[in-house]
């Protein structure tokens, strides 16, 4: 196996994502073959060769710095889990 | 009325012989009465039966859109104004968009009624429909097997006449694998050619929407409806847009079709290849040449594919962090909390996994060994088709290794479903446009069903206007395109 729980657990906090404690060894499994199948890359020369971002080697489009959104915050707070006072509300950060 | 085409539904409509109404209607109560196919996530009967009486004030002054009173699905990752677009996820299954995606108001513009929201993979990611919080669309060729994925349940609606027509989109393959598994046609246009604004992001740079139809000529009138430049999507690509039906008839003597011998050789199902040369056969009596190719940089496409996408993935799904909007966890104690056990819950377990790989990719220490290296086994790729679309004007290749496989075969090993991808998922590195067409019904083995096989054609950059025109070419000579499910006539 390529990874260990540990690494899956450090992963899984770097992307601040819940883990089961009884599903980390099948992640663990899981992600092992995963990373087997992407290592087929590394036969592959790719000296000298230019990464590939955007399919039509666009680059990023720049418009006029204007005003073109009108204020639309309460509809969006409408679908917000817990708002009060136009604020979205978390668990206090800091005491 | 289910089983007709765009083009003969809008004839109907016009000539006064149903009314949109009455067509919304039929496609609603079939929509009942074969939910165990379980196509649709939401159906929006109300909305959609106003949408077909304001269609039938518009068909009565003689002066309708195109697509004025004809029955559509949207899949559900689409944003709809005041309608639940969950993306196949717990994580928005309490989502209410407070827009519209830019196609979902180009379709409205034209007049097509939303019947609902359509069945998919979780945030897109799967090849069965079976990633789906609300369980899987079944195939309605055999029940008991997967629609294919993501796009699984635009294309059981489309089979199984619960929508005249759907839209669909395309990541690795998510258009064309269901749409082959399903025996209808569906279309992934060029990269950049269908807005993403208002499309829910699963991999940016590979994502594109598409029609999902009964057959060339409706992919050609829906493609017409879905392309354009906008604004809000900063990688739509202003490029203009041709009258995708005008070529349609045009012929295709001496046109050059390119076969990539790594794609017929081990791997492919015995039936799908036989189905497949009758299939190119026929494109020779129409006077097209095929020409044998080679395109060594394919075999990479899937491990850098995964590569690509899952560090995308794990960067765009980093919105939901239950605070603004979606799934948030009961009682979360501080803001770590809040943000990992919301996603820890809402999650389903190939989303995770995509997120955790995608994680390690772009993590300190392995970003060169991975991200980078498969970006560059992009470019590679790329190249192969370049070439390869020098020397000939078309290809063509098998959809799928295998027919439909059964609901829970390959759920196991994540592994084997990926490699479910091997003939789509070298098309969206490259940004090309490629088409799944019904192309043979044959069984894999004596006394298994007789199930659909689909052809994929792929074409250079915005080519899809000569895409349109070989399909339908083909569909003038065969009737693949028309053979129905025969427990859903």
């Amino acid at each position: 196996m390529l990874l260990t729980t540990e690494d899956v657990k450090k992963i899984a906090y770097l992307a601040r994502l819940g883990i089961d404690e009884h599903d980390l060894d099948s992640y663990t499994k899981d992600l092992s073959g995963i990373l087997d199948l992407m290592a087929q890359m590394k036969a592959q020369n790719t000296d000298g060769i230019m990464p590939m971002a955007h399919p039509l080697d666009q680059i990023q489009r720049l418009r006029t710095d204007a005003v073109t959104e009108t204020n639309q915050r309460d509809g969006f707070q409408i679908i917000a889990p817990h708002v009060e006072e136009g604020l979205y509300l978390v668990p206090k950060v800091i005491e | 009325m289910h089983t007709k085409t765009i083009t003969a539904l809008a004839q109907g409509l016009r000539d006064r012989e149903f009314s949109s109404v009455e067509l919304t209607q039929h496609f609603l109560a079939r929509i009942h009465q074969y939910s165990e196919l379980n196509a649709y996530i939401t159906i929006t009967e109300e909305a959609a039966l106003s949408a077909a009486a304001h269609a039938d004030t518009l068909l009565a002054t003689g002066n309708a859109p195109t697509l004025a009173g004809i029955p559509i699905g949207q899949k559900d990752i689409f944003c709809t104004l005041g309608v639940k677009t969950s993306c196949g996820s717990k994580m928005l299954d309490n989502f209410i968009a407070p827009y519209n995606a830019t196609v979902v108001e180009k379709l409205n513009q034209t007049g097509a009624v939303m019947l609902g929201k359509l069945n998919m993979d979780e945030f897109a990611m799967g090849s069965s429909n079976e990633n789906s919080y609300y369980g899987a669309a079944k195939n309605p060729w055999d029940i008991a097997r997967v629609s294919g994925g993501s796009s699984g349940g635009s294309a059981v609606a489309v089979a199984a006449g619960l929508a005249a027509a759907a839209t669909g989109t395309d990541t690795g393959g998510s258009i064309r694998q269901p749409a082959a598994f399903c025996g209808i046609t569906g279309l992934k246009p060029t990269y950049g050619r269908v807005s993403r604004f208002g499309m829910i992001a699963y991999a940016s740079s590979l994502d594109q929407g598409g029609p999902m139809t009964h057959n060339a000529e409706d992919a050609a009138i829906l493609l017409q409806a879905m392309a354009g430049f906008d604004d809000k999507d900063s990688t739509s690509v202003n490029h203009p847009i041709p009258d995708y039906q005008a070529t349609l008839n045009d012929s295709l003597k001496g046109l050059k079709i390119g076969l990539p011998k790594e794609f017929f050789g081990e791997g492919l199902s015995a039936n799908i290849a036989t189905d497949l040369h009758n299939a190119t056969q026929e494109f020779q009596r129409l006077g097209a040449e095929l020409i044998e190719i080679s395109m060594p940089t394919l075999t990479l496409a899937i491990p850098a594919y995964y590569v690509i996408a899952s560090a995308e993935c794990s960067s765009n799904l980093s919105r939901f962090d239950g605070v603004r909007f979606g799934y948030r966890c009961e009682n979360p104690v501080d803001l770590a909390d809040l943000y990992t056990r919301s996603r820890g819950e809402a999650f389903g377990k190939e989303v995770k996994r995509r997120i955790l790989m995608g994680t390690y990719a772009l993590s300190a220490g392995y970003y060169d060994a991975y991200y980078l290296k498969a970006q560059k086994i992009r470019r590679l790729i790329s190249e192969d088709f370049k070439k390869a679309l020098a020397q000939v004007d078309i290809i063509m290749s098998p959809v799928t290794p295998t027919n439909a496989f059964g609901i829970g075969e390959k759920t196991a090993d994540p592994v084997q479903m990926y490699l479910e991808d091997l003939y789509t998922i070298a098309i969206n590195l490259a940004g090309l446009p490629a088409m799944s067409i019904p192309a043979g019904l044959s069984a894999e083995q004596e006394g298994a069903p007789m199930l659909p096989v689909g052809l994929q054609l792929i074409g250079n950059y915005f080519a899809e206007a000569q895409l349109l025109n070989v399909a339908h070419q083909y569909q003038q000579v065969t009737d693949w395109h028309q053979r129905k499910p025969a427990d859903f006539q």
